[in-house]
């Protein structure tokens, strides 16, 4: 058996994958300004998106596998970089940074492109692993919309990876009223839930090991060869914020319910009563 | 005067049966229609669907494009996005809305990307402005703010999410056309479906009661007590995200800016203190009712009924209480 597959690993080609990774603020440290009317990221440090560590994890996890280069791409400010090292200390074997002022001020659709742009300069691949979405943007778009601009096919919202293959997998994901359990021929796009998998924390060696790897560097003139100049960035992006503002509270003034616990609990059940939503 | 085009709301099905978030959007589309004076459109796709695309004339489509064919009855990526593509781009539609739904999620931008328009997610409410732009209205940071987003191209795209745009009373008398159009069909597309195994999962997004439990509970067997509760008000059970991140219940019972939206008639909220992220997913829920042990929780800031108190106090007598017939007391 163990000859068997070590005779397919050698036969087989290398598979080539690819992660999307996005350098994120620590959300729960962000606060909204309410006297100047803006996000205050000051006190927020930045990490690798929690949902792009799950998406790391799944490709780590089939290159130990099998024989297979993991490359992990993140567009984004020069800071940028440090996510791409500490995605090469958790397994990733390479770094593409995406930094250039021509990327800046992107919408899903200008990231997407200049994203798909970059897989498309490294030449072929097999899979692109991406998280379900980022805790920051929250729009679970840029995945979908890579896949389309690379034309290939794509499983979104993948909580369980079932089997891997040399040009295909199978995943289970929750669609509607029912799980799907696909099978997905590469190349393909997959977009991983938090459920997939528990993400590996990087030993001090793979962390040290990884300050000496040197991230690639592309900017929008990288990409001449295989995009528009004008599909990235700003003027790329068709969607813009109008306006940024506090959500309305909604101050209902409860009718706070006085007594002993038990005549508490005999009004609260008098007012459920006269809800009706008794069965 | 420049002549628009109409006003899009794709219908999503599942095993036959229109999801309702559809219906919900030809309510918020009609609004914007005549807000432009421009007709609203839907589109449908699946098998043998007929008589559900009179029911989308009948909440308040003027037509409805229908793609009949055996291989979309099942959602395929693929296949949806090239026929509809083609469709926004034969219809030249002005505005195009979609379910937030995970089909229409997934959906969305695959769509966007192949007409190279933008799209919004998520939005929990869609406005005209006065130059006749789609004002997209979105949380962002995990509900700390509100954004509106508006866009350059055609079609303006957003996902919707679902109930909370309110649908219209189906009229029976409407009338409208149902416009069968060819399907391109597409032999593979890279993606089979082997199985379809049933999700057993709990909907809190369709539930009419929830009951929920925080940090105020004292170990997992507790939400016992929430599940026989919830029983009695013909519910089911929720949680905040720090008991289902201790592992303690399912995602699926998760109310919250990273879980579900809830809007049910009443929501219980039982020892959960009331963070934003928590309120985001339940404070449009019609009738909220807080039992907290501490009188200073913000959950009581959005509660109709509050009781400062000890919640294994409360709950076993207020389900003895739920448990007695009405008497007389009650009924004055």
């Amino acid at each position: 058996m163990r000859a068997r597959r070590n005779t397919v690993r050698k036969m087989g080609k290398t598979l080539s994958l690819i992660v999307l990774v996005k350098q994120v603020p620590e959300i729960e440290k962000v606060r909204f300004d309410y006297e100047k009317g803006r996000l205050d990221r000051s006190s927020a440090g930045a990490v690798i998106n929690p949902f792009d560590l799950n998406a790391l994890e799944v490709a780590v996890r089939v290159k130990e596998k099998t024989d297979a280069v993991v490359t992990a791409i993140s567009m984004g400010p020069k800071q940028a970089g440090e996510s791409l090292r500490d995605a090469i200390a958790r397994g990733a074997d390479k770094g593409v940074l995406l930094a250039d002022e021509k990327f800046a001020g992107a919408d899903t659709l200008a990231t997407s492109n200049a994203l798909a742009s970059a897989i498309r300069k490294l030449g072929s691949f097999d899979l692109v692993v991406c998280g379900e979405k980022t805790i920051d943007g929250d729009t679970a778009q840029v995945g979908p919309e890579v896949a389309e601009l690379l034309a290939i096919p794509c499983a979104a919202y993948v909580e369980e990876i079932l089997e891997v293959h040399r040009s295909r997998i199978v995943v289970k994901s929750k669609m509607g009223k029912n799980y799907h359990i696909s099978e997905v021929t590469f190349p393909a796009l997959i977009t991983v839930t938090k459920d997939v998998n528990t993400p590996r924390l990087p030993s001090l060696r793979d962390k040290l090991r990884s300050r000496k790897i040197e991230v690639t560097t592309w900017g929008a003139e990288d990409l001449s060869a295989v995009a528009q100049m004008r599909c990235f960035g700003l003027s790329g992006s068709p969607t813009w914020v109008a306006r940024i503002y506090a959500p309305p509270s909604r101050r209902r003034g409860p009718r706070i319910i006085e007594g002993t616990a038990e005549e508490k609990a005999r009004t609260l059940a008098k007012a459920l009563r006269n809800l009706d939503v008794l069965r | 005067m420049k002549e628009r085009g109409n006003v899009l709301v794709f219908a999503e099905q599942e095993d036959g049966e229109v999801h309702q978030v559809a219906y919900e959007l030809l309510g918020k589309g009609r609004k914007l229609a005549d807000r432009l004076q421009v007709g609203l459109d839907s589109v449908l796709l699946g098998h043998k669907m007929d008589n559900k695309s009179v029911d989308l004339i009948q909440y308040g489509a003027d037509r409805v494009f229908l793609y009949d064919h055996p291989s979309l009855q099942e959602f395929d990526l693929i296949r949806y996005s090239r026929n509809i593509a083609r469709l926004v781009a034969e219809e030249n539609s002005e505005i195009f809305i979609i379910g937030a739904t995970r089909i229409g999620r997934v959906l969305a931008p695959r769509l966007a990307a192949s007409l190279r328009t933008g799209l919004t997610a998520d939005c929990v409410d869609l406005d005209i402005d006065k130059d006749g732009n789609l004002v997209q209205i979105r949380p962002a940071f995990s509900g700390n703010i509100m954004a509106q987003i508006k866009t350059k191209t055609k079609p303006q795209m957003a996902t919707v999410r679902y109930k909370v745009m309110e649908m219209n009373t189906k009229d029976p008398h409407r009338k409208g056309t149902v416009v069968r159009k060819e399907v391109e069909l597409i032999n593979d597309t890279g993606v089979r479906i082997l199985k379809k195994p049933k999700a057993n999962e709990v909907n809190l997004a369709e539930a009419e009661v929830i009951v929920s439990g925080g940090r105020g509970l004292r170990k997992p067997e507790d939400f016992n007590l929430l599940q026989e509760l919830a029983g009695i008000l013909g519910g089911v059970v929720g949680s905040s995200r720090p008991l289902v991140d201790a592992g303690w219940i399912s995602k699926d019972h998760q109310v919250g800016f990273s879980g579900n939206t809830a809007k049910p008639r009443v929501y219980v909220a039982c020892g959960i203190s009331g963070a934003p992220q928590h309120l985001f997913g339940m404070r449009d829920s019609d009738v909220i009712v807080a039992i907290n042990s501490d009188p200073s929780a913000p959950i009581f800031n959005v509660a109709d009924y509050g009781i400062v108190g000890d919640i294994y106090e409360i709950l076993p007598a207020l389900i003895r209480e739920l448990k007695q017939k009405p008497g007389k007391e009650d009924l004055s």
